[in-house]
This record gives C-alpha cells, sequence and structure tokens, in this order.
C-alpha cells in the first residue's frame, strides 16, 4: 500500500533545481514518511550539495524537522514511524542493513532548536563523542577539543573555564558547545534544526557566522523559521509546505524571483 | 527600591480577599498543630527516655507505722476515693520482696530523707540493690566497715570492668577466630593458652560480697561478680549526675539487654536495625532501577505498560503483614527449605535457610518498598527532557550509552529519593519481620569474625520488634516502659541518620551534576 494517497499537486520540476550527483552529499529519493496514519512528507526528491548551506523553509508542521530527522535516522526508535523511499549519503544508502547507525549518526551530526548540553562539564561535553568511539589518548582527545571549539567560535570564551558545568553557559554558549561537541566527533554532515530560535539576536548572528565558516568542510542544512535568516546564510532554499517539497532554487533567486505563487506567498507573508 | 517592593506586597497581601485570608488561616493553623504533635512526640520520647538514666535522688521514706522504703518518687495520682494522693516509688531488692514499685498514700508518710550513703547497686540478676553499706568482703576473706568499704567496692567494681573487658575480648578477638581452626596444631595450642588465660581472668574476677543493710530493716548480701556497678545517688554532684547520665546512656546503646528485655542495653537491636535496612538497600535499589529503566525507557508505552505502571503504584498500597506472609511462604518455606535439602542437608531437621533470618527479611522488605523505588526513578525519568536523550544518541551513541552516560547520572537524584522513602519505610516496618527471621533476643549479632562474617541465616534483633516485646511480653511493665520510651526514641534517630546519610548522598550527587539537576 503506498503511503501517499493523493499527491496534492504534482512537483513542478522546473521549480527544483537539480545537482549532479558528484557534487551532491545526500540525494533523497521519493521520500515519504508517516506517524501512523498522519502523513508527515510526501514523496520529496532532492539533492544537498556538498560543502553548501541548504535551508529548508516553510510553515510549522509541514515536516521540516521530520525531515532532518529522517537524515539521521533518529526516527528508528518510534516504532510508530512508516517509511518508503531511500536516502542516499555518498551514494550509499543509509537504511542498508549493514549500515551502524551510531556510525551514520556520527558522520550525520545535528543540532536541535534548543540547545540540549549534557549535565556534565563544558570539557566532557565536547569530550562526549570522544570518548564513545575510544581509543583515543588524552592528548590527541584535548587537542581534538580544543579544536572543535575553536570551530565553533566558543573557545576563547571557555577556555579557563573548561571544568565549570555546561548548564554554566549562557543559551547562545550553549548552542555552539553543543555544535563543537557535533564537530569533535568528525561528521560530513551537520544537520541544524531552528539552531537560534531559542536565541537572542547577538548569539543568532554567532551561529549564522559560525555557519557561514564551517561550510569549508562540511555540507550543512539548516531548517529554519526565520527568512532573513535563510536569506543570510544559505546557498540554496528548499520550501516545503505540507509535507511536499514546492520549490527548491539558489537562495538569491528563491527569495527574489520565485517561480510558484504558493513560494511566493508564503514568502511575502512572512517578510512582511 | 527593595522597600517599596515590600511594601506593595505586604499591601497586597492585606487586600486579600476576607475567604482567602481566612483560609490562610486555616492552612498556617494546621500546619503549627501538626508540627505541634510532632514536637510533643519527640519531647516525649527524649524527656521519658532519656531521663530514665538520670540518677535522681533515693528518697528514705519513713511511714506513720514506722516502716522504711526506699525508692526514687515517680508520680502522684489522686486516690479512687478523692481523698488525698498516693505516691509511686521506684524500690529495688526485687529478691526479697518481689517488688520494685511501691505505692504509698502521700498522708501516711511521716517523713522523707536523702541520707547521702545511701548505695545503689546495679546487678546482673534482680534488677536493683538499695540499702546502706555494711560491709565489703574481698576474695581473701578481708573485711572492710564503713567509709572504708565504700572505697574498697569503687575499686573492685572498676578492677572488675576491665577484667570484664579483657574477658570479652579475649573472647571475640582470639578465642572465637581459633575455635574455626581445630586440626591447625599451632592454632590447637594457640587456643589452649587463650583458655588458660580466660580460666585465670575468670578466676580473678569471682570471689567477694557485699552487704547491705535495706530501709526495710534486712540484709541483702550481693556477690561482687553479680555486681555492674554502684552509685550513692544522693551524694553525687550535679556533675557526677552527668557523668552517670552519659555511662547510662552509653551502656544502653552499647550493650546487651538483660533481664528479658527489660533492662540493659540495645546494641544488637540497633546494629540489626542498621544492617537489615542497609541489606534491603542493596537489594532493592538495582531491580527498583532496572524496572523503571524498563517500563519508562525500553517497553512500548502502551496499555500493558500503563497497567503494570499502575499495579506498581497500588503495591505500594498493599498492608506490609501481607508481604510478611508471601516472604514466610515464598521465601523461608519455599526458597530456604529447597537450599537447606541441598545445602544443608547434615544439619538437618534443624534449618538453616528454612528458617526467618537476615536474608529472608531484607528481601521481604526489598519487596515491600520495591513500588516506592521503581515509582521515584519513573519519576526522575520522566523529567529528563527528550532532548537530552536524543543529544547523545545523535552523537552515535548506542542505547545502553545513552541510558547509562546520560540518563541515569541524570535520574541519580530521583533515585536515591526512592531509596530514601524506602528506607524511611522499611526501617519503621515490624510487622512482617515478626514473620521472617525478627528474634525477641539474639545477643550474637549476625556479623562477627567467623567465616563468611556476615551470617545471612541468622535471626536478628530489631529496634521496633524489641519495642513491642518489651512493652507487652516483658514482666514487669513498668520498669521497662523508660526503655521503651528510649528505643523509640532511638528508632527515630535511626531512621533518621539513614535519612541524612541518603540525603547527603542525593545532595552531594545534584551539586555533582550542576544546578539544573535539580530542577
Ligand atoms: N513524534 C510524532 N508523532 C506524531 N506526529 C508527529 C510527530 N512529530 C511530528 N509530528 C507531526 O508531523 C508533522 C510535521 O512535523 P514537524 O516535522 O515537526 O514540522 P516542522 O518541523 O516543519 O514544524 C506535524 O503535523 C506534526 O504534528
Ligand atoms: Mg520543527
Amino acid at each position: 500500500m503506498p503511503l501517499v494517497k493523493e499527491q496534492r499537486s504534482s512537483p513542478d520540476p522546473a521549480a527544483i533545481i537539480d545537482f549532479p550527483p558528484e557534487a551532491s552529499s545526500l540525494a533523497i529519493r521519493g521520500l515519504s514518511l508517516a506517524y501512523g496514519d498522519k502523513t508527515a512528507l510526501r514523496n520529496l526528491t532532492l539533492r544537498v550539495p556538498r560543502h553548501r548551506v541548504t535551508a529548508f523553509i516553510g510553515p510549522s508542521g509541514c515536516g521540516k524537522s521530520t525531515l532532518l530527522r529522517v537524515l539521521n535516522r533518529l526516527h528508528d526508535l518510534n516504532d510508530e514511524v512508516v517509511r518508503e523511499g531511500e536516502v542516499l549519503l555518498e551514494g550509499e544508502d543509509i537504511h542498508a542493513p549493514e549500515v551502524a547507525v551510531a556510525e551514520l549518526r556520527r558522520r550525520v551530526g545535528m543540532v536541535f532548536q534548543s540547545p540540549n548540553p549534557f549535565p556534565m562539564s563544558i570539557h566532557d561535553n565536547v569530550a562526549f563523542g570522544l570518548r564513545l568511539q575510544g581509543g583515543l589518548s588524552k592528548r590527541k582527545r584535548d587537542d581534538i577539543i580544543e579544536w572543535a571549539l575553536r570551530s565553533a567560535a566558543l573557545w576563547d570564551e571557555v577556555k579557563d573555564r573548561l571544568r565549570a558545568s555546561a548548564w554554566s553557559l549562557s543559551g547562545g554558549q550553549q548552542q555552539r558547545l553543543v555544535i563543537a561537541r557535533t564537530l569533535a566527533v568528525g561528521p560530513e554532515v551537520l544537520l541544524l534544526d531552528e539552531p537560534a530560535s531559542a536565541l537572542d539576536p547577538i548569539s543568532t548572528l554567532k551561529i549564522e557566522e559560525l555557519i557561514r565558516n564551517l561550510k569549508s568542510h562540511l555540507t550543512l542544512v539548516l531548517v529554519t523559521h526565520n527568512m532573513q535568516q535563510a536569506a543570510r546564510v544559505s546557498d540554496y532554499t528548499a520550501f516545503l509546505q505540507q509535507g511536499e517539497l514546492v520549490e527548491y532554487a539558489p537562495t538569491d533567486a528563491l527569495f527574489t524571483n520565485p517561480r510558484l505563487a504558493r513560494t511566493e506567498n508564503y514568502i511575502t507573508g512572512r517578510m512582511a | 527600591m527593595r522597600g517599596g517592593v515590600t511594601k506593595t506586597a505586604a499591601s497586597r497581601r492585606l487586600r486579600l480577599p476576607r475567604g482567602e485570608g481566612a483560609g490562610a488561616w486555616l492552612c498556617a493553623g494546621s500546619v503549627a498543630l501538626s508540627l505541634l504533635a510532632l514536637l510533643a512526640l519527640l519531647v516525649l520520647l527524649t524527656v521519658r527516655g532519656l531521663g530514665h538514666f538520670w540518677p535522681s535522688p533515693v528518697a528514705l521514706v519513713t511511714l506513720e507505722d514506722g516502716r522504711q522504703l526506699a525508692g526514687e518518687g515517680v508520680r502522684e495520682v489522686p486516690l479512687a476515693d478523692g481523698d488525698g494522693l498516693e505516691r509511686l516509688y521506684r524500690t529495688g531488692n526485687r529478691d526479697l520482696d518481689g517488688e520494685r514499685w511501691a505505692w504509698v498514700r502521700v498522708s501516711a508518710i511521716e517523713a522523707v530523707g536523702y541520707p547521702a550513703d545511701l548505695v545503689v547497686v546495679e546487678r546482673r540478676r534482680w534488677g536493683r540493690a538499695i540499702g546502706h553499706l555494711v560491709a565489703v568482703q574481698g576474695a581473701g576473706g578481708e573485711r572492710l566497715e564503713g567509709e572504708a568499704a565504700w572505697t574498697a567496692l569503687e575499686a573492685r567494681l572498676a578492677e572488675l570492668g576491665t577484667l570484664r573487658d579483657a574477658r570479652d575480648r579475649l573472647r571475640e578477638e582470639v578465642i572465637l577466630p581459633l575455635a574455626g581452626r581445630r586440626d591447625d596444631e599451632a592454632a590447637a595450642r594457640e587456643l589452649e593458652a587463650a583458655h588458660a588465660r580466660l580460666r585465670e581472668l575468670q578466676a580473678a574476677m569471682a570471689g567477694g560480697r557485699l552487704e547491705l543493710a535495706t530501709a526495710d530493716g534486712g540484709t541483702l548480701t550481693v556477690p561482687l561478680a553479680q555486681a555492674l556497678g554502684a552509685y550513692r545517688p544522693n551524694a553525687m554532684s550535679p556533675l557526677d549526675r552527668l557523668a552517670a547520665w552519659g555511662e547510662g546512656v552509653w551502656r544502653f546503646l552499647s550493650e546487651g539487654p538483660r533481664a528479658a528485655n527489660t533492662a540493659g542495653g540495645v546494641w544488637p537491636a540497633i546494629f540489626g536495625t542498621v544492617l537489615m535496612v542497609m541489606l534491603m538497600s542493596l537489594l532493592v535499589t538495582p531491580f527498583g532501577v532496572l524496572a523503571a529503566i524498563y517500563l519508562n525507557e525500553v517497553a512500548h508505552q502502551g496499555r500493558l505498560t500503563r497497567l503494570v505502571r499502575i499495579a506498581v503504584r497500588n503495591l505500594a498500597g498493599v498492608p506490609s503483614i501481607v508481604y510478611g506472609v508471601f516472604g514466610l511462604g515464598v521465601f523461608v518455606y519455599g526458597i530456604g527449605g529447597r537450599l537447606d535439602s541441598w545445602f544443608f542437608e547434615a544439619a538437618l531437621p534443624s534449618p538453616t535457610f528454612g528458617t526467618g533470618g537476615l536474608l529472608w527479611a531484607s528481601l521481604t522488605l526489598a519487596l515491600l518498598t520495591l513500588p516506592v523505588v521503581i515509582v521515584a526513578t519513573e519519576e526522575g525519568l520522566a523529567r529528563i527532557p527528550d532532548q537530552q536523550r536524543e543529544g547523545a544518541l545523535a552523537l552515535g551513541a548506542t542505547r545502553l550509552e545513552m541510558l547509562s552516560r546520560v540518563v541515569l547520572p541524570m535520574a541519580a537524584p530521583a533515585m536515591l529519593t526512592g531509596v530514601i522513602l524506602a528506607v524511611a519505610r522499611a526501617a519503621g516496618e515490624v510487622a512482617p519481620l515478626m514473620l521472617v527471621g525478627v528474634a525477641k533476643l539474639a545477643p550474637q549479632v549476625p556479623v562477627d569474625g567467623d567465616f563468611p562474617f556476615l551470617h545471612l541465616e541468622r535471626k536478628f534483633m530489631h529496634l521496633g520488634y524489641h519495642i513491642f516485646d518489651a512493652a507487652f511480653h516483658g514482666g514487669d511493665v513498668q520498669a521497662a516502659m523508660p526503655l521503651v520510651y528510649a528505643t523509640a526514641l532511638l528508632l527515630v534517630l535511626v531512621i533518621l541518620v539513614l535519612n541524612l546519610t541518603a540525603i547527603f548522598l542525593r545532595h552531594h550527587l545534584s551539586t555533582r551534576h550542576g544546578a539544573l539537576t535539580r530542577r
């Protein structure tokens, strides 16, 4: 039985940009997903370009978080979820039986909406993923921790209090700590689900700058509610509505000259 | 600025509608009442319990008809015919007249005096002896009278105390450990020497006696080996009294019971209570925590899980005696009987594990407190945001790693809260213990120098049961009452200490994991 009973509107191929396989790190093909009998994603097909920032925008409840969670298999634990279609990471199916979930999650890191540092020291938070892997000398681990904190633009603020509780940091610092924690395990792809929505404007700007810097060696996927933010940091933007991919284009083009009226309505409504 | 704020708050409070004000008063009143009731309980236990050890002056009462008696005044009650008062005296010399208490009509008293040379002797049997010291006879037969007798008595009693300590130490530290190694020749020789030394000590303690002239004109002879201590209650300075009080309290805490639990100390009961509660905690914590983790983290959250959860909550309400019956049937007769027939056949028909004992009692109480630990841990687990779990998974943690490294440390304070509640409940439980292993008298504590050091099959004493036994099963309830109060106070204190330990642990854990753990 197909998951999607009726396609609300057939996707307009001209409104959806494609990338050559060798330039993309993720490929999503015919992905549909339902929570029980409630469909959340409908037949998505798209590629995510390597070492670029791709933003997903769309109204609340359109399935953005659901999509991100598919990409690192966080749905595995929910036995209500039914999925169809495939997701390829560098050409390999992430749902293939031989793929180790833990390994996949290290390659595809995820940062959530509200900062979720563990109740341990700053140092231990960043060391968490490294300790799980084991096999690293303390020296090496400390080097990686410093590198990760520097990459997350947090090192200068915390280098003198690495042993302090992570919960003593401000919200913005906590979110950067979570990013550093994720970077430390060396992901290829970083998924960010509204990473700045719980933060103040200055912290938001810091996170945005960080995202721009990280794309030199990472593929970033950003979900955001904030149109300006998508416009500021992303190279490509995909617009989702009711679980469907409506339009996917270079960010400039999508915001200044959307092809479809649905996209334009949403953007002008949100921008106003 | 601050003052301004307070003022606003105060004026707002004043503007409360009448009904609400009355409600607040009602609540505050009931809080105050509850606290008062608790305070009254503690004060009663403290005064009655600890007051017992205070050496109060001993009166020498002369009655109208010329008879005399010696004892401490305890209380006065109006006579039944409404005509004057009657006073209760706590006397001694039970071996002479079989009584330790005397009711005296106040109007029949001619004179009350407090002679400084009145002597009270604590004895191993027959309780106290009271009288004037006439003479002390040493082991060699030399006889001392007057003040010299008192000096000699004090010296000899101190000596006897030292000898007694030496004997007990010899028994516990040398003879008992050696007794298990009979086939070893060197050990056998050592044991022989130790027994010789024991006989020497016993010989040194034997002999001698003291003579008292009692108030009713008789003479009482007490062998010195029977005397545990002697004092002159009317000649003591307040400091002496305090010292005697301290010694009395210490002996109560450190010695075993005497005279069918109506005198002596409660050390084996303290030890048994604490040991049993600690064993219970060790048993209940892993089971409770694992069960809670299964219910909250692993099981599919469907109807069955909900049903199990409700059942667990309801188990907490099952009367404790029911657990006792279960423990007796399943642990003692079922498992214990089986163990006996497999491993302790040589000892049959006398049971080893097939009778109540420390292990079965701890297990029964662990079962009894399991729901408390499960519920508290589950609540702690439910309070941990899912984002913490997902954060760990997203870093490549397996589910087990996520649970052990993130979830469990965060739930530790809640787990300990569960253990605290379990300890509080278990330490005060008596009813089920009567079925599964508590003993009226078990002077041998379940831990000693014999392999395997902790004797899980032994019966043990318990403060709660000791209270019950001393209050209702002793021959002399009047004499036992102060000990009952003191034991009750002690039980409250033991529970308090056990709880404080757990609270301290929890605090330690939650500060280690940062302030937000206590959210
Ligand atoms: N765990 C879940 N169980 C059932 N339905 C869910 C669950 N998570 C999300 N949904 C539903 O799926 C749809 C998409 O949700 P989501 O991906 O969170 O949207 P977005 O992130 O775009 O706001 C929503 O209608 C939401 O109600
Ligand atoms: Mg979302």
